[in-house]
């Protein structure tokens, strides 16, 4: 170090501070999910309505990486949000407030309040004591949502719903074509939220606190708190993410606050990997796909196959698929 | 008027029968360099715990200059300049040594709490973090992942992101300790050149490091204070060699 002349010295220091500071810059490979989704919408027309399912898990896969992947706060009842926002909108919907984009703002408003006031109880715990406090919160919701039957249908499920077209002129059809492109539409505008978040001082933070609480602690950063808005932001995609499913299918029922979804969402996500930020964008189309296919193929075993196909990415793909591109992008690197 | 950077009255921390910190009166002067030394389980560790506030004290009283922060968070402590080190690294592994200042840096700017813009663009706390790495000879490693380093260049790390917080009272918690010999030096240089206005308090074992740099030191027996003195005084002291220095190898 000390043999360097202060020039070299000045050379270095821009160029480790650019390499370090051009870091959330958009790279090439960040196009290709909205390429292949546009080339989707016209190579796939029949599949239209599954595509818009897709895209809208892909959404609520995203809120759940920010916080396992990037706050590293584990969750077992992430669908408490997903489900908070399709009700939220299927109620209005069904009572007559029929514009779509206002009913996906007041899903997040409602979803980002519960995950705020849930996030005040639950975060103050780790590990396994959250993963059961998240998941009451959950089952709770779900209780309320069954015996308050006059406003959510309980059992039988939230029907009746009605969308206005959206901009009053694109009505949602049959096969889900402006379902497709709407839900596309709504993503991509929660990924670059997303993205924002991940890339920001606040979000570094963030991985700080996931790697090492107690160091954060100790360099003054208000942990709790920041753990609290993430939670609360997080609440909210996935609230938007339940109005476009509840907005798109016409129905809302007792499942989307099922501890099964939130477990589903976990899967796709480590299928994907988990902290990358587009493990949801790889992890929910195989899943959803694989699921589409294997129900027809095996209508009462493709549990089994989803399981097999889990085994094996724990085993032998760890991180998920993108996990697998990583290591294999460095290998060729270092070669 | 000039209060003690840090001041200990009447401290003491009890876990049921247990007291591991008992009546611990210590005072830190400004811009001091003191030494707290003990046999394992003196409960040095406890007391710097106690003093940045991740254990709360059964009684008793900590000011920072002058000030009562004994009911304080932990961040509002590090806020008002009272930083420490882990005994054991505890850095960010996986992140490079660039991002583990920086994170530091964007806290103590309060810019960490920034949602919107990218991190890169806060581009002048990237410049100083790495500007801080520059002296302890860290630079070439900025963008390398803290794992990839020897252990003693992670302590420099540690001592880095302590300086980064822009500390008026610095405490070290064994900042030699895992560090091979050949290692040690560069440490105990580092130590030295610290800014001469920041009041440093280290927890050592390593007795070259503790009589070379120390001005002041304090031996902490069973959760009290046994003695303090100069290190001559305390090299002198039968009671220290009895209970300590007797039986260390060092």
């Amino acid at each position: 170090m000390t043999d360097l002349s202060s020039r070299d010295l000045m050379g270095d220091r821009k160029v480790v501070v650019d390499a370090f500071a051009r870091r959330h810059r958009f790279k090439w490979y960040e196009a290709i999910p909205w390429l292949v989704a546009i080339a989707c919408y016209f190579l796939f027309e029949n599949y239209h309505a599954l595509g818009a399912q897709i895209f809208a898990t892909i959404l609520f896969a995203l809120s759940l990486d920010l916080l396992i992947g990037f706050a590293g706060i584990v969750t077992l009842g992430h669908a408490a949000f997903f489900g908070v926002g399709a009700y939220a909108a299927g109620v209005m919907a069904a009572n007559g407030w029929q514009e779509p984009f206002s009913e996906i703002l007041v899903a997040a408003i409602v979803a980002s309040g519960v995950g705020f006031v849930s996030g005040l109880i639950v975060l103050r715990t780790a590990g396994l004591t959250l993963l059961m406090q998240t998941l009451v919160v959950a089952a709770l919701l779900q209780e309320l949502a069954n015996k308050w039957s006059s406003v959510t249908g309980g059992s039988d499920g939230l029907l009746g719903m009605k969308i206005d077209p959206i901009f009053g002129a694109f009505r949602f059809d049959l096969f889900g074509d402006t379902a497709y492109v709407y839900c596309l539409g709504v993503l991509f505008i929660g990924w670059l939220l997303a993205r924002n978040i991940v890339y920001s001082s606040f979000g570094r933070s963030l991985t700080g606190i996931r790697e090492n609480a107690n160091r954060m602690h100790a360099i003054g950063a208000p942990v709790d708190r920041r753990k609290i808005i993430i939670y609360t932001i997080s609440a909210a995609l996935a609230g938007v993410s339940g109005a476009l499913i509840a907005q798109t299918t016409a129905l809302v029922g007792l499942n989307t606050l099922a501890l099964s979804k939130s477990g589903e969402l976990i899967i796709m996500l480590v299928i994907g990997g988990i902290g990358r930020l587009y493990g949801g964008f790889i992890g929910v189309p195989l899943y959803m796909i694989a699921q589409d296919r294997f129900s027809q193929i095996d209508p009462i075993y493709w549990y089994f196959w989803i399981g097999l196909f889990m085994i094996l990415v724990v085993v032998f793909a760890r991180g998920g698929v993108l996990g697998v591109f990583e290591r294999f992008n460095q290998r060729r690197r270092s070669r | 008027m000039s209060a003690p950077a840090l001041e200990t009255k009447f401290l003491v921390k009890r876990f049921g029968a247990l007291v591991v910190s008992n009546d611990i009166n210590f005072t830190l002067e400004r811009g001091a360099r003191h030494a707290l030394i003990g046999p394992n389980g003196a409960g040095k560790t406890s007391f710097v715990n106690l003093v940045t506030g991740v254990l709360t004290p059964s009684s008793g009283e900590i000011c920072l200059a002058g000030e009562t922060i004994t009911d304080l968070s932990r961040e509002q402590r590090v806020k008002r300049g009272l930083v420490r080190t882990f005994q054991i690294s505890a850095l960010f592994k996986r992140l490079t040594v660039l991002e583990n200042v920086t994170l530091a840096i964007a806290e103590r700017e309060g810019a960490a709490n920034d949602l919107l813009r990218p991190a890169g663009h806060h581009r002048a706390i990237i410049e100083e973090a790495y500007d801080l790495l520059v002296p302890l000879g860290l630079a070439n490693e900025a963008l390398r992942p803290v794992t990839e380093l020897a252990y003693g260049r992670q302590r420099m790390i540690e001592i880095a992101m302590a300086l980064a917080l822009k500390p008026k009272v610095l405490l070290l918690d064994e900042p030699a300790a895992g560090v091979p010999p050949r290692e040690t030096g560069a440490i105990i240089d580092t130590i030295e050149r610290l800014p001469a206005d920041i009041a440093v308090l280290f927890i050592e074992h390593d007795m070259e490091l503790v009589f070379r740099v120390a001005q002041r030191i304090t031996v902490l027996v069973q959760g009290g204070v046994l003695v303090e003195g100069t290190p001559a005084q305390i090299a002198d002291d039968p009671k220290v060699r009895q209970v300590y220095l007797g039986e260390s190898k060092h």
